[in-house]
């Protein structure tokens, strides 16, 4: 199903910036919970939906935002290629099979940036957006970057809305570098606790070997390889451990956030470190992935303090209420003052998030408060 | 305007220049509003303030010592900057820029000033901030494979520094060895290795900026990410109008276990650039994928001796590395997708030489073709592609109405185009020719959907063009941009975002075909 909403939705933000009207953008609304709870009409954009081109030779795929998540994948699929960061659904209606169903969007996954387990080795959510069209505060409808790999022109503001969770702009269409399936892929589990595994990963990272994924359940070590057959036989050789049947299911529970470990009701945090810092199991349980660059950790405590000396940063995943695949709305755990979510901005850091914000997004009506209260 | 001096060769100093005097030698500028007593007093005030913070060896403003300040890479467009600072420690540039502020004095930065687009021209009432002199690597953590740099620090000289570990930064424009790492974040900087392993911002992680308000902020993180907006991303390729960049953060890797190299020849270079395609499309993406058409080859083949076979129509060049085993396997692939797409002749490397050999060529093509004209001018558009075979066609239609020969030396794998127009700067009106030929080349890269920069910047050369690529409002959002980092407009001003009212008047240079500098040249 394919429906171009454009005029409609540019119309809706232009009246809503004459009015000073706050709007809540909303795709799928299988992130809603990820973030500050935003007060203000609800700016339906999921119904704005389609695959505008693909050309498998050109590794670019064009689709609006509202497209569906899993029919960009299928489309992918059939001509052998994929979206290499691997980007979670967080669908709140999974398909009976345990699989993705149909609600993440395009939209909401580069509004939100999140990336998968193969994030160290493939990149991130915004390594790949190569373009993006977006009604801005003002209801423009403009276009920054484009559909080629590269292109330096003007300020890389399509980038700059991958994580902005549609707080300087509502994306209509995105277009996304995509890259050809590896042949082949393999998961190794391997004996070691979570400190020896942070340092392996950081060992094996510096080599040429074709890894793809490198997790810690909190017992042992998971290492995904992904390459021609003769590549990753000989890394297996290499680096021992035993093979894991259907390695596509453990990855996915990885990145979707359904792994066992995740279905506890303590408060989650997701902290983003080096990928070297120290494993500190008196914070909590832990879930060591991203090859040691992302701690899953179960805290009651805020954590912001703590990723922030241990130089990265945290965000407050919430609790997961009893019964349900996905995760609470947000500004849960530990109680946080004031809802909050992700870690503090420096001051001056923070002044320059406003003046940035202003200038997109002049009436402040865009999932105002979303990120930051005073954004 | 800028002033404009005939001849490309750096070096050909400024023989249409007035002689200037010793001291306070600043000269009426038609682009200046200022009279000349007003920059001189201006200059006298600058100069004045920056003694007060770096010892007088590192502030030049005698005209002599501005001479080799006054253009970057692209050396068709000089002028001198009111005054030269060259700090060594980042509270000297904190301390400069919040001087420029208060006087309201324009700053452009610049490392080793090989931009190719004029993003690194100074401004006439203005200083140039050299951070030539910020060249450590501070610290190199193999286990995190991370290299803090000063932003003066050559492109290559990471990959050296980073070597005994196994490990390399992987862009590599191709002036790699002077280029510093500074200059390739402002122009978030491409080269070969682009269609596998990224650009700059691909492979960075962290950046301390000085803002024009002398406030020192960090974007990125020693993490995968940083909380709030991208920023990183945003003032990478900025083209130094948001910040100053004073330390870098950048990402190694580990070096590839072996590279192999193929070289196909093709009579036809459609065939070519549909070879390009097919190896995409079978799943491989190679490490470099590079095209140069018969001129080009020929050029490189009588300046570097490579064995290109130099009657062939275009040559590819196609890189691949990786573990050992797939390397082998992936060469015996691209290999038959070669023969079959109709090349004509398929040669790979035999050895470690043999592959540097194949390379020399490419790497040497723009001063090979350099020698074949007293001056070149090297365009940089990106397309489409599947257009590639449409648009080298109507560049060849192009070149030969201007009576201007155009060698394409180029990044086919991401359709990174650098058509070469071969010209003479003595014979009058050449270079204006040259010029707009190039505009029509951007303009048509943009026509099939591509940009009219894809690795060198907008810098001073490309500003008209961007009136083409952008709309009106486009335009007016990234001046909004540009206002919350530098209210005042001081970093680099009249670079890479046109004003409206300039791109009013370049319109209408279209519009009003009775105003146009060659009327009787047919038009595309």
């Amino acid at each position: 199903m394919n429906q171009d909403l454009t005029q409609m939705l540019a119309e809706r933000v232009a009246a809503a910036q004459g009015a000073g009207r706050p709007q809540r953008i909303q795709g799928g609304g299988t992130k809603a919970w990820l973030g500050r709870t935003v007060e203000g009409e609800t700016l339906e954009v999921a119904g704005h939906r389609g695959i505008l081109s693909y050309e498998p030779t050109e590794l670019v795929i064009t689709a609006r935002a509202g497209t569906p998540l899993a029919e960009i994948k299928v489309a992918l699929a059939e001509r052998g290629q994929w979206l290499a960061f691997e980007p979670p659904h967080f669908d709140v209606r999974p398909n009976p099979d345990g699989r993705p169903g149909a609600d993440a969007t395009l939209g909401g996954i580069i509004a939100c940036g999140l990336s998968g387990p193969a994030r160290p080795y493939a990149g991130a959510a915004r390594d790949f957006v190569l373009g993006v069209r977006i009604i801005n505060g003002r209801g423009e409808v403009l276009r920054f970057g484009g559909e080629v790999m590269k292109n330096v022109a003007g300020y890389d503001l399509s980038r700059l809305m991958v994580g902005a969770q549609g707080t300087l702009g509502v994306l209509l269409e995105v277009s996304l570098k995509v890259l050809p399936r590896p042949a082949t892929d393999l998961t190794l589990a391997l004996e070691l606790t979570a400190g020896e595994a942070i340092d392996r990963f950081n060992r094996w990272a510096g080599q040429p070997l074709p890894l793809s994924a490198a997790c810690h359940d909190g017992e042992r070590a998971y290492v995904r390889l992904a390459g021609s057959e003769a590549a990753v036989q000989a890394a297996r050789a290499r680096l021992g451990g035993e093979a894991v049947g259907a390695g596509a299911d453990f990855w996915r529970g990885v990145r979707e956030l359904s792994h066992a470990f995740f279905r506890n009701p303590a408060p989650l945090w997701r902290l983003s470190l080096p990928p070297t810092a120290p494993h500190d199991p008196s914070l909590g349980p832990h879930f060591i992935d991203w090859g040691g660059a992302l701690r899953w950790v179960q805290s009651e405590h805020p954590l912001w303090p703590v990723a922030q000396a241990a130089g990265g940063h945290a965000t407050c995943y919430g609790r997961r209420p009893a019964g349900q695949p996905g995760l609470q709305v947000s500004g849960q755990a530990g109680d946080p003052p004031g809802g909050q979510v992700f870690q503090p901005l420096p001051p001056a850091l923070l002044a320059l998030h406003q003046r940035l914000k202003a200038a997109l997004d002049p009436r402040g009506i865009l999932n105002p408060g979303r990120l930051y209260r005073d954004l | 305007m800028t002033e404009r001096c005939t001849g490309q060769q750096q070096g050909d100093h400024g023989q249409d220049n007035p002689p200037l005097g010793v001291q306070l030698s600043v000269d009426h500028h038609p682009d200046s509003p200022l009279t000349p007593q007003a920059r001189i007093a201006r200059q006298a005030e600058l100069v004045a303030g920056l003694l007060a913070i770096l010892p007088e060896t590192f502030v030049l403003h005698e005209a002599e010592d501005l001479r080799p300040y006054e253009c970057d890479g692209l050396s068709a467009y000089r002028q001198l900057p009111l005054a030269v600072a060259l700090p060594g420690q980042v509270e000297e540039v904190q301390a400069i820029l919040r001087l420029c502020q208060r006087l309201g004095v324009p700053v452009v930065a610049r490392g080793a000033g090989t931009g190719l687009s004029g993003g690194a021209l100074p401004h006439a009432d203005g200083l140039l901030l050299s951070l030539a002199r910020l060249k450590s690597i501070l610290h190199i953590d193999p286990l995190a494979r991370t290299a803090r740099v000063q932003p003066g620090v050559r492109n290559l000289a990471i990959s050296e520094a980073a070597r005994p570990h196994g490990l390399y930064y992987a862009p590599d424009p191709s002036s790699q060895i002077a280029c510093t790492i500074g200059g390739n974040v402002a122009e978030n900087a491409g080269g070969v290795h682009c269609l596998k392993y990224g650009l700059t911002v691909h492979n960075l992680l962290k950046l301390e900026v000085i803002t024009m308000e002398g406030e020192r902020l960090t974007l990125g993180a020693d993490a995968l990410d940083a909380p709030g907006y991208d920023l990183l991303a945003l003032l990478t390729g900025s083209e130094g109008l948001l910040g100053v960049v004073v330390e870098i953060t950048v990402r190694l890797l580990p070096l590839p276990e072996r590279a192999q190299v193929l070289l196909a020849a093709y009579d036809d270079i459609g065939q070519a650039g549909a070879a390009v395609g097919a190896i995409i499309a079978a799943g491989i993406i190679p490490a470099g994928l590079e095209m140069m058409d018969n001129p080009a080859i020929r050029a490189a083949e009588a300046f570097v001796h490579a064995g290109y076979p130099v009657e062939a129509a275009a040559i590819l060049l196609c890189e691949l590395d990786g573990a050992n085993e797939e390397v082998s396997q992936d060469i015996l692939r691209v290999r038959q997708i070669l023969l079959e797409s109709g090349a004509v002749e398929v040669r790979t490397a035999r050895d470690e030489a043999e592959r540097l050999l194949f390379w020399k060529g490419r790497k040497a093509a723009f001063p090979a073709v350099g020698r074949l004209s007293p001056d070149y001018y090297c365009m940089d558009g990106t397309i489409p592609r599947r257009r590639l075979s449409e648009v080298l066609g109507r560049i060849a239609a192009m070149s030969a109405a201007y009576g201007l020969p155009v060698a394409n030396v180029f990044h086919a794998g991401d359709g990174n185009l650098h058509p070469l127009i071969l010209y003479d700067a003595n014979v009058p009106g050449e270079l204006e020719r040259t010029e707009e030929l190039g505009g029509k080349i951007l303009e048509l890269c943009v026509e099939v959907g591509g940009t009219i920069t894809g690795e060198h910047g907008v810098g001073k050369e490309k500003i008209d063009q961007m009136c083409v690529q952008f709309q009106p409002q486009e335009l007016a959002q990234f001046h909004a941009v540009k206002a919350a980092f530098d209210p005042a407009g001081l970093l680099n001003p009249a670079k890479a975002v046109p004003t409206l009212h300039r791109c009013a008047e370049f319109g209408a240079m279209h519009v009003h075909a009775n105003q146009l500098r060659f009327p009787d040249l047919p038009r595309f």
